[in-house]
């Protein structure tokens, strides 16, 4: 038996909440479900903010704090919003080893940002990641979610100018 | 499920796969993927139906020849077919009566498959990974059943501990022995966890084995709480691995579909259910108290050890952490008993092990050698060498954690021991090539930023040591650094390495100390002469560059 606090409130009207709850009372809003509960919030929103963050941790009872520290520990967890497009950099020994420093050189000049960071217009971020397995196919770049192996600075380029809004 | 059902279904399953006198297996594991082959697939699905021909068109796991995929494999006759375009789909299929179609073949015979034992992947590449009854068919869940019925779990945990299998996440720690700790301690609940946050850069062996046949590491996982008397499972997949969780978490419901989850497993008085949670993208997390924590919800810092989590782990109760290719081994073992995996491999470390190797090699791809064959026959004979015009230079393995081996240790044996004499380790597994165009020091201070930003900051030997040998790292790079910055760089190393909480940062200091062991003299020439030999850092003085 446990003495079951009122649930908060959903945040808003925005069905993507129930989505968030249904992962919470999967696991039967049980405190060590604070991590896949904010893997959810990130899946459905794109990011976690002060609200899902506050949220999230009223309806698990963990001090709003701890949350926090869990949302800002995994690198995964972004608190910014991600911008439309995504252009990830393995950066993978392999990876590294075959001119992974040159195409994050390239990205950064091409978008007019730095790794980890979106454009002012919301159109394009940059992020790395530490190694994302292909290494067959050394060095990789993730576009929206589609990996393309043996990347090349010129072909890169092309890509990314082509995300510019016209 | 009793035996005699599921030699039933294994029969089933053989004859619904021989009515078909042609079979095309495409490689649909992440490698081949991104080169397109669900399009290959497709393709041959709709030249199948349009043709009418006999033939059975499958998505099976890796295949291990990464660099030439898409992969196909036609049979019977187990021809492979490598770089296959949908362009190719009409000749394939319309050759199928006919001689090997020669344009796309690669040769079976050749040193990268004829060189290998394959343990852990000996289905993959043959069966399709979302298939139970597939992975039933080929001898699965064999080994669980006999032991349900017919063995203790201490004659379980004995079997283990003779076939000499030791811990594949690299520290090489006697699996017997632990399973043994964990069934000895008590507490009201036990847990398994398989560990899959392979976080080593330059490392996929678990996702490969995960993709392409996660039954076995699931069987494995089971056995395992048989024998050291768990309830419950869990496994913790890096979140970058999407398409490993996919299956898993298919082959942990169509388990659950057959019975070999739940309650009362194949009607005995043994239950025991697995959950898959996924990582938050912390390398850190690899170490198993930080593992734990992060399984509660929690940050992932490790916390002193002991209590091991054999004593006192998830939720502090009794836990066994094994990686996923230890698990992997655990049906073999059991299906093909304790000796037979025992004669396999060298005197301290037994069976097989599977190597990512990648980097300055020709053939990139996942492989799995007898422990013991030497670094020579698995770069140059496995991987076919360095392509042409380099020199081989150094190979790195253990990730972060490990080493770069020069060329005089070539001959060296491959197993736990002798690797860490030389200054590496095991690891879990990547091999990374590397030939004359890196350098040595900027490979250090690579790794040094991968420990830096990955430290969990816990404690300070960790947190602010790595951070002040990767400055040191960065000027010699640079060209800024003097023979004091070597000196200190040493002191470091050995304080850092002593002093931290927990493997990460013990173990952090290690690409540094194997090339200043091996390639001082690289080191030298960056402070004395601000020279890069390999022509990577941007450390000559600017009237030499312009």
């Amino acid at each position: 038996m446990s003495l079951t606090a009122k649930k908060p409130a959903l945040p808003s009207e925005d069905k993507r909440w129930r989505i968030v709850s249904g992962t919470m009372r999967r696991h039967g809003f049980s405190r060590d479900a604070l991590i896949e509960t904010l893997h959810t919030v990130q899946e459905s929103f794109g990011y976690l903010d002060k609200t899902s963050l506050r949220f999230v941790a009223e309806s698990l009872r963990v001090p709003l704090s701890q949350a926090y520290g869990v949302a800002t520990f995994y690198h995964l967890f972004t608190m910014k919003p991600p911008g439309k497009h995504c252009c990830l950099i393995c950066m993978g020994t392999a990876c590294y080893i075959k001119g992974a420093d040159s195409l994050l050189a390239t990205a950064e000049d091409a978008l007019g940002i730095r790794s980890g960071e979106t454009t002012p217009d919301l159109n394009a971020s940059l992020t790395t990641a530490r190694c994302i397995g292909s290494c067959s196919l050394a060095p990789a770049v993730v576009f929206d979610g589609e990996t393309l192996g043996n990347a090349e600075p010129i072909g890169l380029r092309q890509k990314l100018e082509g995300w510019r809004p016209s | 499920m009793t035996p005699e059902e599921l030699e039933v279904l294994a029969k089933d399953s053989q004859i619904a796969r021989s009515q078909s006198p042609h079979s095309l297996n495409v490689c649909m594991a992440a490698g081949c993927l991104t080169l397109h082959s669900r399009e290959v697939k497709e393709a041959l699905d709709e030249e199948v139906k349009r043709t009418g021909k006999l033939c059975r068109v499958r998505g099976v796991g890796c295949m291990g020849l990464c660099s030439l995929g898409p992969l196909v494999v036609s049979g019977p006759g187990d021809l492979l077919y490598r770089n296959v375009t949908p362009a190719d789909v009409p000749e394939l299929i319309g050759t199928l009566d006919d001689a090997p179609l020669s344009r796309l073949q690669c040769s079976r015979e050749q040193a990268f498959f004829a060189r290998q034992l394959n343990i852990v992947t000996e289905n993959s590449g043959r069966i399709d990974p979302e298939k139970i009854e597939e992975y039933i068919s080929v001898g699965g869940y064999q080994a669980l059943l006999q032991v349900l019925t017919e063995k203790t779990p201490a004659q379980v945990v004995l079997e283990v501990s003779k076939s000499g299998l030791r811990g594949r996440g690299g520290a090489g720690y006697p699996t017997g022995l632990k399973w043994g700790t964990v069934a000895k301690s008590s507490g009201a609940n036990k847990y398994v966890i398989c560990n899959a946050d392979e976080g080593d850069p330059g490392a996929f062996m678990d996702r490969s084995v995960l993709e392409s046949d996660p039954h076995r590491v699931l069987e494995g996982m089971i056995i395992a709480g048989f024998a050291v008397g768990a309830t419950r499972g869990y496994i913790y997949v890096r979140a970058e691995y999407p398409l490993a969780v996919k299956r898993f978490t298919t082959a942990i419901r169509d388990a659950r579909r057959l019975g070999f989850l739940g309650s009362q497993i194949c009607n005995t008085q043994f239950s025991f259910d697995v959950d898959v949670r996924i990582g938050g993208g912390a390398f850190v997390c690899g170490e198993e108290t930080a593992l734990i924590a992060s399984i509660e919800g929690k940050r992932g810092t490790p916390r002193p050890r002991p209590p091991y989590p054999a004593q006192s782990g998830l939720w502090g109760m009794p836990t066994l952490i094994n990686n996923v290719e230890t698990f992997a081994n655990i049906p073999a073992i059991l299906r093909r008993g304790a000796e037979w995996y025992a004669s396999i491999g060298t005197a301290k470390s037994k069976g097989t092990k599977v190597f990512a190797l990648s980097g300055k090699v020709r053939n990139v791809g996942l492989i799995e050698v007898p422990m013991g064959m030497t670094l020579r026959q698995i770069i140059f004979e496995i991987g076919g060498g360095v392509p042409e015009g380099h020199k081989f230079k150094a190979v790195q393995t253990g990730g972060p954690s490990g080493g770069c081996i020069p060329e005089q240790f070539l001959d060296l044996p491959v197993d736990y021991e002798s690797l860490r004499e030389v200054g590496s380790i095991m690891g879990s597994g990547g091999m990374i090539v590397m030939d004359d165009t890196a350098c040595m020091v900027n490979v250090a201070r690579y790794f040094m930023e991968f420990c830096m930003s990955e430290s969990c900051g816990k404690c300070v030997p960790c947190r602010a040591g790595t951070a002040q040998m990767f400055e040191l790292l960065t000027r010699m790079t640079e060209g800024s650094a003097t023979l004091r910055d070597l000196q200190l760089l040493e002191e470091l190393c050995d304080m850092v390495s002593n002093t931290s909480l927990c493997g990460l940062g013990q173990s952090a200091p290690n690409p540094v100390l194997s090339t200043l062991r091996y390639f001082r003299e690289e080191y030298l020439e960056h402070i004395e002469k601000k020279h890069c030999r390999a022509g990577v850092c941007a450390c000559a003085p600017a009237e030499v560059s312009a």
